[in-house]
């Protein structure tokens, strides 16, 4: 039974991997078709950094997501803290609100914000150009708002009010308390919220595919036109580094977790 | 809260990485044109071709070109009308010039800005879509006609727009996947006008375009290329110019014009949309690309046709001997352009090419 | 003081999400009450949306079977890495997570390679004298589209539900005489219910509102609502229908997310991938 599972469990991996290894060994071709392995080559890194747009594009999309993932873990934060000291009733209100993003389809999400920027841009405020990087980026923070608050609340659900309380018997201000205590207790949510947040607004297109005008795109929506014509390799090549970046981040934060636990492990062995 | 500190630290590195790559210093009197054109269609230094738009800036280092690419004239149309957006030039067809004309949706153009109109020939000036020369600037004109694979299409069934409909290939045929060169086929392979405004012609057209869907690979654009050159597909309609770069891929792919049918002459040419910000710098690009040479070496590579004898002294001699880029005036004579259809067929055209695709 | 603290931190979030999801929902509907041509107040969107039912039944249904596949599959996988070290773990948790990071968009692409007529599996079989099997532009590459981009979506919430089920629980039913199977059904399945509905929730609701994945590996009657929606917005120069086509879409994936969390209880908070 074990041993099935073992076995089955390598198969989805390899099933989940196969296509990121096809789009690999595509970037080392020397020609462009991604059926056929010509012969090896770096030739399509090189066009890669010779290609301003792409390189312009994937710092567009890694402002976009910083930005975005960034303000959205503050003022996410900020509204987690305010949420949790809700009375129940309006706290299970807010929450609704808060699933609204997650539970609506993409692509209505997208539709929606577009048709709201277009109309108030455009008919309200008479403005020719409506869909910026303004516009792009209040899309991206409100889709990214939700994920914040659901990896923080139940950080805060599980703080134990007696840590707080100490704080302040101990002279703090309630302000100086957040800092000190609840902050620090809550970080293992606010970082894996913003870690969630950047990487979905990295990698999102359907929202931005809505919502971006002529001014700002992101790669994602390009990489769209150009599997609308013929693919060209250099994008094989960025997706071989994108993959390698985000291995080699997620390992990291791996070892950074893996670390900390440690320590933690450590430090509740001591007390006891 | 050294965990924070790194956060931080690590945010503020990353958020300079990403200004330093968009590199968001140029603040000087740089101005930028959004230039909305056809995918794969101006040379950009693929295949040791002219990168024409680096070297539009070299040119010109204080204009900036923002380029962006659209699949048909429908999807550039839907895109200007839903709004919200500033283009500066865009390369439509000649139907959509005329009902952009109709619906103001273009700017005048200033010809003091653009010397480069005296190369255009006589025959690409007072067309029908612009008859006083006020709006436009032709780019490159062709003819759309049938691609097929000459290992797998038997030449005897070669005989005109049916071989789209041909059930022996079904599965291998491609399609338009926009409204007015789909309903163009149809309308000469039933021998109606392609400029009728006639509904029940139209709605002939569209039930002509359902009896194709099962035989249909896909609807496609600019797919194309890759699923004629790969053999995906054996067959599909498509304009001239692409077929000359596919055939370079392929070569054992053909082009096909049903002359006995009639088939689509097309000129496609620059315009401002009435969106512009950017008028002055707009009217320099586009006679950058009338420059006879820059189109000579931008038409090379793409194989469509040139509006300007003047270019064809800068070809490859191979390419004005061409033809296919190039038919004689016989063969030219078959051909019909599409005119402009009053908004009610053109929205009727649209939703019933929609109802097809959907339904 | 802490209330009226609660309230004040809790305004601008609210006035934001009102902004930016309630009040865009508003407009939709008001798009799809306005006539395309004239801008006036009009049914005729309403009225084309029976045309499309068709098209809706099959998103929903090919969404249905993705998830069921996903279920099937995602299930004995984070069974599988529920049960490992801590460390093997989170190193399995982040295989998992790791094409989720990378561009669909691409991902897909690869599968287009991959199952073509001319493709790289095609390629395989002939080598070994078999085919070419026609596998591109069926329903059934539309499905497996699905089940690839969204399985990590099933994996994850099982896999942490999964985890947290105290072994004592299983131990107790072991020693109460249940046998394997049983010990499945009565007690790990049900603990794990929370994991189920929200990974096929995950899996359904971009499943049935996909247009891309539809795109690439369908073919011309593989038609999807996603599609549909964004043909009328990009293209058909009919962002009214588009819209009205959104508001079924919409309400349709509440209704189906609202059964759902039927049959989980209610289950607020959210805590969804978390």
């Amino acid at each position: 039974m074990k041993r099935t599972n073992r076995i089955f469990t390598i198969l989805i991996f390899i099933f989940l991997y196969i296509p990121m290894a096809v789009l690999i060994v595509a970037s080392f071709n020397t020609g462009k078709d991604l059926t056929e392995f010509d012969s090896f080559t770096f030739r399509q890194y090189t066009r890669l950094f010779q290609d301003r747009t792409l390189l312009k594009l994937l710092g567009n999309s890694l402002l976009l997501s910083v930005l975005a993932s960034g303000i959205a873990t503050v003022f996410g934060t900020i509204a987690s803290v305010g949420i949790y000291g809700l009375k129940p009733r309006m706290r299970r209100a807010v929450m609704n609100l808060t699933n609204i993003p997650m539970t609506n389809p993409e692509i209505v999400t997208g539709v929606s914000l577009s048709l709201l920027f277009v109309f108030v841009g455009t008919r309200l405020l008479g403005q020719r150009n409506s869909l910026t990087f303004w516009t792009l980026l209040i899309a991206h923070i409100t889709f990214n708002l939700p994920y914040v608050i659901l990896n923080v609340m139940p950080k805060l659900n599980q703080l134990d009010p007696a840590l707080t309380d100490a704080a302040m018997d101990l002279g703090c201000t309630p302000i100086q308390s957040f800092f000190k205590v609840t902050l620090h207790e809550i970080m293992p949510g606010i970082i894996s919220g913003a870690i969630m947040a950047f990487t979905m607004s990295l990698d999102d297109f359907v929202i931005s595919y809505f919502v971006s005008g002529m001014d700002f795109i992101t790669l994602p929506v390009e990489i769209y036109t150009y599997v609308k014509k013929p693919i060209q390799p250099k994008v094989y090549a960025m997706f071989t580094l994108l993959f390698l970046m985000i291995l080699a981040l997620m390992i990291a934060m791996n070892i950074l977790q893996a670390r900390s636990e440690k320590k933690k492990a450590a430090s509740h062995a001591a007390q006891v | 809260m050294k965990r924070i500190i790194s956060v931080i630290a690590v945010l503020a590195l990353l958020i300079g990485c990403t200004a330093a790559l968009s590199g968001c210093s140029s603040a000087d009197e740089t101005v930028t044109i959004n230039v909305y054109n056809w995918g794969q269609y101006i040379a950009d230094g693929e295949d040791d071709s002219l990168d024409v738009i680096a070297a539009f800036e070299d040119k010109y280092p204080n204009i900036k070109v923002n380029y962006s690419t659209f699949d048909s004239n429908e999807v550039m149309y839907t895109k200007l009308s839903n709004g919200g957006i500033t283009v500066d030039v865009i390369i439509p067809s000649d139907y959509m010039i005329a009902r952009m004309i109709q619906e103001d949706m273009l700017l005048e153009l200033n010809f003091d800005n653009i010397p480069n109109y005296q190369y255009v020939d006589e025959a690409f000036r007072n067309t029908d879509y612009d008859p006083e020369n006020k709006y436009s600037v032709p780019y490159t004109w062709g003819t759309v006609g049938i691609i097929y694979n000459t290992k797998y299409v038997d030449e005897a069934d070669v005989t005109g727009w049916e071989l789209l409909w041909n059930e022996k290939y079904a599965g291998k045929i491609l399609m338009f996947d926009n409204s007015r060169d789909a309903f163009g086929i149809a309308q000469y392979l039933l021998g109606y006008d392609v400029n009728t405004t006639d509904e029940a012609e139209l709605r002939a057209c569209a039930e002509k375009l359902a009896e194709q869907k099962p035989v249909v690979q896909q609807y496609v654009m600019d797919q194309i290329f890759d699923a004629m050159e790969n053999e995906e597909a054996y067959i599909a309609p498509y304009y001239a110019g692409d077929y000359l770069t596919m055939v370079e891929e392929n070569p054992d792919l053909a082009f096909y014009m049903p002359e006995h049918q009639g088939f689509n002459l097309f000129i496609d040419a620059m315009c401002i949309p009435s969106c512009a910000q950017e008028k002055e710098a707009a009217e320099t690009f586009i006679n950058f690309l009338c420059d006879p040479e820059i189109s000579a070496q931008n038409l090379d590579y793409l194989g469509y046709s040139a509006p300007q004898s003047a270019a064809k002294e800068y070809m490859d001699p191979e390419m004005v001997a061409s033809e296919i880029a190039y038919p004689s005036e016989e063969v030219l004579a078959a051909g019909s352009s599409f005119a402009y259809l009053p908004e009610e067929t053109s929205r009727l055209m649209e939703s019933l090419f929609m109802e097809v695709r959907n339904g | 003081m802490r209330k009226n603290n609660s309230v004040l931190l809790t305004t601008p979030y609210i006035l934001w999400m009102v902004a930016f999801t309630l009040i865009p929902l508003g407009v939709v509907a008001y798009y799809a009450l306005t006539d395309p041509a004239t801008g006036s107040f009009s049914l005729t969107n309403i009225q084309d949306l029976g045309m499309y039912l068709p098209v809706l039944g099959t998103s929903v249904w090919y969404s249905l079977v993705s998830a069921a596949i996903c279920l099937l599959l995602g299930y004995p996988v984070a069974y599988y890495i529920a049960h490992r070290t801590p460390m093997m773990q989170r190193i399995l948790y982040m295989l998992v997570m790791l094409p989720m990071c990378m561009s669909f968009l691409l991902r897909t692409l690869a599968w287009v390679g991959l199952l073509q007529d001319t493709g790289i599996l095609n390629r395989i079989l002939g080598w070994l004298g078999i085919g070419p099997v026609h596998m591109i532009r069926t329903p059934g590459a539309v499905i497996l589209g699905m089940v690839y981009n969204y399985l990590p979506y099933m994996i994850l919430p099982l896999y942490s539900t999964i985890v947290k089920i105290d072994g004592r629980l299983v131990e107790a039913a072991e020693d109460l005489g249940c046998n394997g199977v049983q010990v499945f059904g009565r007690v790990i399945l049900p603990l794990s219910m929370p994991g189920i509905i929200s990974g096929t929730t995950m899996v359904f609701v971009p499943a049935v509102s996909t247009f891309y994945i539809s795109q690439k590996l369908g073919g011309t009657d593989t038609v999807m609502i996603g599609d549909v929606i964004e043909r009328q917005f990009k293209q058909g120069n009919n962002p009214n229908l588009g819209a009205a086509l959104s508001l079924v879409l919409m309400i349709l994936v509440f209704i189906c997310t609202g059964i759902m969390n039927r049959f989980a209880g209610a289950n607020e908070e959210g805590g969804v991938i978390v």
